[in-house]
């Protein structure tokens, strides 16, 4: 079988390249780890805010734990900046607050701006509070002095209900004393509810996630579209080097003298990298569950599945390429150009709200449909029927690509 | 069964406004070593990939083992020897013959059997489990040439077998050769050592693309009337050059 020979031949050549094996299967884990801890703890960045004759009330309230307030004495905002190295100055005269932003860093000055905006709503608020509390008050003693006078009221009325009924039963009125003693029970009812005071309902919210915890990080939103770039990346790269390589050093043309069929080298290229992307999926799947310890929704034969076409894609893509290259710098050239650009669509930026030409450019995009099927399955538990579709698109890329790698064998041999 | 190995009519080959081959007709008979000389670019290359399949013709036809070239079942039985050494640098002279007898169809149980016939006859059996990177020149010619013989074909085509080889193995090397043709093999050398021309049974000289000459050694020599082959090319240049001034 001449296929398998080329694919022991790739394994033998793989094995042997120390520095390319440790490339493909170490770079993809340290990259993951750096991101790991660049993402994963939300530490809180905290802005420095100086201060200048600020009210205290309104300085306590900015006061959170993303701002640090510093006093100066000065009312020169620029300076004290500059000179200070702070990230905003907050002034007062009489009611009116100033704000000078450094906005050297546009994180800190949103820092500083939404706990300002939240502080002076809270201080409304209290403002607000107090008014309602005095008005409460005078509310509260009002109906103290008309219940006081209500139950007066009910009091006679009940006594002289009582009389009526003591009358009427002297009488031996059966009839008119029945009706009064509802009456009587009509008048106390009505004191006893009004004595029930409405109660302010107060408002707690409880989270709950239908997708990951709220501990998600942005770690775990990019891991499965970076699982998807690993593989596409390093198999892009180091097929399509062989393959020029081949074609460099005169081995493809000496193989072509041979009665090999040029679909059978394709083939062999394609088991025999797509070997060592499955063996790199597998680790960085592994490592990135069991060390980082990612909660992975869906099934993790989905993602291999998903990466291994991938894989393919981009060992075919790259053998395209190389095509173009006449030397390792040359395909290095192409990275910026055919892999780079991917990353982009690759879900990191929601495609959905991209302008309508760039959603087009995302859909001619292999990582797109390959990353969206992973975040699928990763986070939402997507089931093979969810990503059919896109698997089968990456289908496609690969058979094409495979169809136009073999016709451009024909350059070499005329069969 | 043919006597004759390869059948070439008529072979005209240009890339872009060159004609590399300009109606060449060369036939090939059994149990004979056959010599191409020429100057570099001459077009001896083009030829010989053409016999091979490997690059398609304008006009004429060849045709390998009495099959149409380019014919993909028939490469099986020819063995090829690059200009440049295409070995994979990383593997061992015995995994490149693996490889090449396994794409060659050589059956599992000759294949030992055949590396050792091989590398015997290049005097590399010693080397053979070193790595192509750390081989000389010299060494991966000779690799070359044995991967050419892995699958033991009828025919060989050779493009400067010899080139880098010092003159005690190129010796050996031919007498090799010489054997091979007595067992009813054929070669097609390309050279342009003339003392290795001398030891063809056959020449044809190519200049421009142009079969300029062609006869036994002997033959040649008599008909242009000198000692040496060198002086039978030198002179057919001349020619060649005098009759373009005339045109």
């Amino acid at each position: 079988m001449r296929t398998m020979a080329i694919v022991r031949r790739v394994f033998k050549q793989m094995l042997r390249d120390k520095r390319t094996l440790a490339l493909m299967f170490l770079a993809p884990l340290l990259i993951m780890t750096l991101m790991y801890f660049l993402f994963q703890n939300n530490t809180t960045q905290v802005a420095s805010l100086g201060v200048h004759h600020v009210d205290q009330s309104v300085v306590n309230v900015i006061d959170t734990k993303n701002v640090t307030i510093h006093h100066y004495d000065s009312s020169q905002a620029r300076k004290m900046i500059k000179q200070h190295d702070l990230d905003g100055y907050l002034t007062q005269k009489n009611g009116q607050l100033t704000i000078t932003y450094s906005n050297s860093n546009p994180t800190n000055t949103s820092l500083i701006k939404a706990s300002l905006q939240s502080g002076l709503v809270k201080v409304k608020m209290k403002t607000l509070v107090t008014v309602t509390k005095k008005q409460r008050a005078a509310l509260e003693s009002q109906q103290a002095a008309l219940k006081k006078l209500t139950a007066a009221q009910t009091q006679a009325t009940v006594t002289k209900l009582k009389t009526a009924i003591a009358q009427a039963q002297a009488r031996g009125d059966q009839a008119t004393a029945e009706k009064l003693q509802k009456q009587l029970k009509q008048a106390t009812a009505t004191t006893s509810s009004s004595t029930q005071s409405a109660k302010a309902t107060s408002y707690t919210t409880k989270s709950h996630y239908i997708y990951g915890s709220s501990d998600s990080t942005f770690f775990e939103n990019f891991l499965p579209a970076f699982l998807g770039f690993f593989v596409f990346f390093f198999v892009f790269l180091i097929s399509g080097v062989s393959l020029l390589n081949e074609r460099t050093t005169g081995t493809l043309s000496r193989l072509l003298a041979t009665p090999i069929r040029r679909s059978e080298i394709i083939m062999g290229y394609l088991i025999g990298y797509g070997g060592f992307a499955i063996i790199q999926t597998v680790l960085t799947v592994v490592f990135t569950i069991t060390v980082f310890k990612i909660h992975l929704v869906g099934s993790i034969w989905l993602v291999f599945l998903t990466n291994l076409l991938l894989a393919l894609v981009a060992l075919t893509l790259g053998i395209f390429i190389s095509t173009f290259a006449n030397s390792e710098f040359q395909m290095i050239q192409f990275i910026p150009l055919i892999v780079v650009p991917q990353i982009f669509f690759a879900g990191l930026v929601p495609v959905d709200g991209m302008a309508s030409w760039l959603q087009a450019i995302a859909h001619i995009m292999p990582l797109y449909y390959g990353a969206n099927a992973l975040t699928a399955v990763v986070t939402k538990g997507a089931g093979l029927g969810d990503i059919g579709v896109n698997l089968l698109i990456l289908v496609g890329f690969m058979v094409v690509l495979t169809m136009l790698n073999i016709v451009g064998m024909k350059r070499y041999r005329k069969v | 069964m043919a006597t004759d190995y390869v059948i070439a009519k008529q072979v005209s080959k240009h890339f872009g406004h060159q004609q590399v081959l300009n109606q060449i007709d060369l036939t090939l008979p059994a149990g004979m070593i056959y010599g191409l000389i020429g100057p570099s670019g001459a077009g001896k290359t083009t030829l010989i990939k053409s016999i091979l399949g490997m690059e398609a013709v304008d006009s004429g036809t060849v045709k390998v083992m009495d099959t149409v070239m380019p014919n993909r079942a028939v490469m099986a039985q020819v063995g090829y020897m690059a200009q440049s050494d295409a070995l994979y640098e990383t593997l061992t002279a015995r995994e490149n013959l693996t490889l090449f007898g396994q794409l060659m169809s050589v059956p599992k149980i000759k294949l030992a059997q055949m590396i050792d016939y091989a590398a015997g006859l290049v005097d590399l059996t010693s080397q053979l489990d070193k790595r192509v990177s750390g081989y000389s020149g010299g060494m991966r010619r000779r690799l070359s040439l044995a991967i050419a013989l892995i699958q033991d074909p009828q025919l060989l085509i050779l493009d400067e077998p010899t080139v880098g080889i010092d003159p005690e193995l190129r010796q050996q090397i031919w007498t090799e050769l010489n054997k091979l043709k007595d067992t009813g093999k054929s070669m097609l050398v390309t050279t342009h050592v003339m003392d290795e021309a001398e030891r063809c049974d056959y020449l044809m000289l190519i200049r421009h693309g142009i079969a300029l000459a062609e006869g036994t050694p002997a033959a040649l020599k008599q008909q242009y009337a000198v000692d040496t082959i060198e002086q039978v090319f030198l002179k057919a240049g001349r020619m060649q050059d005098a009759n373009d001034g005339n045109r």
